[in-house]
């Protein structure tokens, strides 16, 4: 184990150019703030703090995708992911950090009440109107807000407990009983996150965050959308940093072998979004139902059209025919692209899902939401390389890490 | 058909066999396969067997599957036989999506499990040869093709010495239709033989 190099230590460049891509996001997000978010005119309100809202809440569904994906190998008794688990953990240590964003635009777009971006928040409305008035146990400020912080505080805490139980495997050698103890207290607490994530990601949270902004219209499946959405992210950006790391000299444990099986959850789990999608458009097609088509009318028929198709290009064509081939999930250069590709694409699919419906006219797809992206981006970078130096690289105790070390696909 | 002669050694260790087919290979002896109870990763690599191809096959059958499906719905529901249905475009892709997702599953399905057939020359009522009845039970079984050169007793010490239980010779068929194994033997000159 001595010669294993499980200290990273953040290149300068690496924080120059995090801290630039803050500065500028930053410089952005402000800017738009002033001239929009506070201006009197309310298109120019919905454009900023939907912009805002798109990337907080697609940011905070990527990193909370990393936990989600300790937590499931855990679940499974998996191995083959110890030797980079760090990298996950790292990613997820930008829950608390976006989630109080979230939070903070959530509540400002409530407590605000803009109910040009959430309709059901205009009490006379709902009011009149039956089918607001039937979802009002659900769509209303104080259930909003209680639920969202729960899902953010929980998030955070038990994503926490996840890592600190990590943190155990760094310490000392296992006996036979305290390893097999320690790996069942690590499913209990996996399993933990697990159902609360199902709870919100899986279910309530994208209903309540996104879908609620088309307040009439619903679908069940939109949440698992948003979920494969996020995941499929998610592990874009668990490879990133995996080739990044591997690329400086770290991670001499995880091989292509492992980068072929995070290929293998992009490939897979841009099949499981594309099914979802087609799912849940398929459906309203074939039905034709005006108070159901009314989600997709603007997407495939108005100015929408060649985002929306773009999508669908993106991020199903293209992981589909690249990322098939054996060879090509064991390519550093070509998981890297589609990587990037794939974080990409879903987020244009977040900024149409939330956007489509606030600006249906026109699309607004501009310098706002490239400030807004290179300010997330940037405190990404940033916050997960000063976590992934704060511990060692890999859990060298670990009762499983033999298994990820001879991992072969 | 023709029968070949084979040298069989028998391991009850997977941490036995590994360094065995290496020194085997390194030695020059041209393994025929090695039968074992379970899946050993790795196995195939030590044995130096190529990638196989039948995941392109694969791939071959679905899109003839995509291509079937598409162009026969598209023809007869648009040229062959119009039909209204609800006021729908003829041409109307979202409908035709689970079809064809269908049959392209179908072919790929049905046309890779009939190319493993052939290329493991499995059919029905083709008896295969069981080198050893315990191989699907606890035994690692590594068959050696013989030439007219090989000496099967110093073969069979060798195996012997590099942990086998137990060693055999046996005679089997090597093909039952165009195998493989027929056009194998043409290039190693082999001459039939019958005596074990």
């Amino acid at each position: 184990m001595a010669s294993i190099r499980d200290q990273f230590e953040i290149p300068g460049k690496m924080k120059t150019w995090s801290l630039a891509l803050i500065g500028i996001g930053g410089a952005a997000l402000l800017y738009g703030m002033f001239t929009k978010g506070f201006s009197k005119d309310e298109h120019e309100q919905v454009h900023f703090w939907g912009t805002l809202m798109y990337n907080t809440i697609f940011w905070t569904l990527i990193c909370n995708a990393s936990m989600f994906f300790i937590c499931i190998t855990t679940l499974a008794m998996g191995g083959w992911q110890q030797s980079f688990r760090r990298i996950p953990e790292a990613i997820s240590t930008l829950v608390p950090v976006f989630g109080v964003i979230t939070f903070a635009v959530l509540l400002y777009v409530v407590l605000g009440h803009k109910h040009h971006i959430y309709h059901w928040l205009d009490a006379k409305a709902v009011a009149n109107d039956p089918i607001l008035r039937g979802k009002k146990g659900f769509l209303n400020p104080n259930f909003f807000i209680i639920w969202t912080t729960l899902t953010i505080g929980l998030w955070s805490l038990l994503g926490w407990r996840m890592r600190q139980i990590s943190r155990e495997a760094d310490e000392a050698p296992f006996t036979q009983e305290s390893g097999a103890r320690y790996i069942y207290r690590g499913t209990v607490r996996a399993a933990l996150f697990l159902v609360w994530f199902a709870l919100t990601v899986g279910s309530t949270v994208p209903w309540l965050w996104m879908m609620s902004i088309d307040a009439h219209w619903y679908s069940t499946m939109y949440s698992w959308y948003t979920f494969a959405s996020s995941f499929v992210s998610g592990m874009s950006l668990v490879a990133l940093w995996v080739i990044y790391l591997k690329n400086k000299g770290y991670l001499e444990l995880t091989t292509q072998e492992h980068l072929h099986d995070i290929g293998k959850f992009m490939f897979a789990f841009s099949i499981f979004w594309t099914y979802l999608w087609f799912s849940q458009y398929m459906l309203i097609w074939y039905a034709n139902i005006p108070e159901e088509t009314v989600y997709f009318k603007h997407r495939v028929q108005g100015p929408y059209k060649g985002i929306f198709f773009l999508n669908l290009i993106i991020n199903f064509i293209c992981p589909l025919l690249i990322l098939m081939k054996r060879s090509a999930k064991r390519n550093y250069t070509l998981v890297t692209f589609m990587a990037v590709l794939i974080i990409f694409g879903h987020w244009i699919d977040f900024y149409q899902m939330v956007m489509g419906s606030l600006s249906k006219d026109h699309v607004t797809l501009g310098w706002l939401d490239f400030g807004i992206l290179a300010f997330f981006v940037g405190t990404m970078i940033f916050m997960t390389s000063r976590s992934l130096a704060s511990k060692p690289l890999v859990p060298k105790y670990h009762p499983f890490l033999k298994e990820s070390i001879i991992h072969q696909v | 058909m023709a029968k070949k002669k084979f040298v069989v050694g028998c391991f009850d260790d997977e941490a036995v066999l590994f360094p065995a087919v290496k020194k085997v290979r390194a030695a020059g002896y041209k393994i025929h396969d090695v039968y074992t109870p379970f899946a050993v990763h790795g196995l195939d690599h030590a044995m130096g067997l190529r990638e196989t191809s039948l995941h392109t096959a694969g791939f071959i059958y679905g899109i003839t599957g995509t291509s079937t499906a598409l162009g026969g719905i598209s023809w007869i529901l648009v040229k062959d036989w119009p039909l209204n249905f609800g006021g729908k475009p003829n041409f109307s892709l979202p409908a035709w999506i689970p079809v064809t997702f269908e049959l392209t599953v179908l072919f790929a399905a049905v046309g890779m499990v009939l190319t493993f057939c052939y290329l493991c020359q499995l059919a029905p009522f083709v008896r295969k040869h069981h080198f050893h009845p315990r191989a699907t039970d606890d035994l690692f079984v590594m068959a050696i093709e013989c030439t007219d050169k090989t000496n099967v007793d110093d073969l069979q010490a060798f195996l012997s010495s590099n942990g086998a239980i137990e060693t055999n010779v046996q005679v089997a068929e090597t093909g039952w239709w165009l195998g493989t194994y027929d056009m194998e033997e043409k290039n190693l000159e082999h001459s039939n033989t019958v005596v074990a």
